[in-house]
């Protein structure tokens, strides 16, 4: 039944690469990226008990956690040009 | 009081990622446990706003709405998925969140995006900016009961 | 009983499985970025909620749970971070959505009208 689970999720992996070739926008590809961390988690939960080693899950919260990071770094970047920009301080000077 | 909350579910983390219980690993988890809630309280991360640990009680008011509403949500955006015509009307409007504090306009913008179907694309003071999939789901954020519902949630804070 | 929690285990995982195919499809069908996310956020709630509660049930009451559940936590925490910081960037950008129907400038102008909105 997990077999059933891995093919469905390496599917959408498929379609979410698919979406992230095509673009057309930095935006799409972003998000196809986000799609494709999560459905990575749920790639790696499903494995583990494929092989019933759950130790793959501690592997898959990092995942996440990376994921997030990653993602907001990517969109702070292509805004600012700049990882360490500071919003507030642009703000308190207008 | 929140140092010590911090400090409690930090401990709760890391007894789930370790899975040992042996006393050097759980003295270790404990002291870093306590010098990570002490290092977010003097970085003022463990606030009101940071860590909403008066809206823990909280969560059954509120919780099982919201995820009866995103599963009802979700199935209508998988229809509309698969529905030959792809039958979408994108609508973007302006909602104002009457929630007093930030925690809990926090909860009423994500409750939007988590909802399949509606994204807040923007925040200004009070105004949410959405976007939705289709314009009956603009019409249910606009009619405001997810809004009471936050509100109700959020409580006298 | 055993029996009865692998059937309901094996619903959740065909059903999660399903949703997440659909969400998949759907972000390669939606016409343009705003309406794909609508599409995204079907993965990160149904797709991943159903996986995840299948695979509990089959863990059983274990430590394995405890870290399933700690999983989707933070899908449910940090995706609609993930998808707002998306839409604010998009809008930013300059990126104007199609739209079918503009409802910003009324209910700026209705919302004005009535006045008394907590402002930063």
């Amino acid at each position: 039944m997990f077999a059933v689970a891995a093919v469905a999720i390496l599917a959408s992996l498929a379609l979410a690469i698919a979406r992230a070739i095509a673009g057309p926008t930095l935006f799409d590809r972003v998000l196809a990226g986000n799609t494709v961390g999560t459905l990575a988690i749920l790639l790696l939960a499903v494995f583990g008990f494929l092989t019933g080693r759950p130790e793959f899950l501690d592997l898959g919260l990092t995942y996440g956690l990376l994921n997030l990071i990653g993602t907001l770094a990517v969109l702070k970047f292509f805004r600012y040009g700049d990882l360490a920009h500071d919003d507030d301080a642009g703000d308190r000077a207008r | 009081m929140r140092t010590i909350s911090l400090a409690f579910i930090l401990y709760v983390f890391w007894l789930v990622l370790s899975g040992y219980f042996k006393p050097f690993l759980l003295i270790a988890g404990a002291i870093c446990a306590v010098l990570c809630a002490l290092a977010a309280g003097r970085l003022n991360a463990a606030d009101e706003e940071g860590h909403p640990n008066h809206l823990i009680l909280r969560t059954p008011t509120y919780y099982p709405w919201l995820l009866w509403e995103i599963a009802k949500s979700a199935w209508s955006v998988t229809k509309i998925i698969l529905h030959p015509k792809l039958p979408i009307s994108p609508t973007m409007s302006v909602v104002r969140a009457s929630q007093r504090t930030a925690a809990g306009i926090a909860t009423y913008a994500n409750s939007i995006t988590l909802t399949p179907g509606t994204i807040t694309a923007d925040v200004q003071g009070n105004d949410l900016t959405i976007h939705a999939l289709v314009a009956d789901g603009a019409t249910d954020v606009e009619g405001g009961e997810m809004d009471r519902r936050v509100r109700a949630f959020e409580g006298g804070a | 009983m055993t029996l009865a929690v692998d059937i309901a285990s094996w619903v959740l995982i065909v059903l999660g499985s399903f949703f997440t195919v659909v969400g998949a499809f759907g972000l390669v069908r939606m016409p343009e970025v705003f309406t794909r996310m609508h599409a995204a956020s079907v993965i990160e709630t149904l797709g991943a909620g159903f996986l995840i509660f299948g695979m509990c049930l089959q863990a059983g009451f274990t430590l394995v749970t405890l870290k399933l559940l700690f999983i989707l936590a933070l899908f449910f925490f940090f995706a609609p971070v993930v998808t707002h910081a998306l839409a604010r960037a998009v809008l930013h950008a300059g990126i104007e959505p199609k739209l079918a129907e503009d409802r910003r400038a009324a209910a700026k102008q209705r919302l004005a009208a009535s006045g008394e909105g907590r402002q930063p």
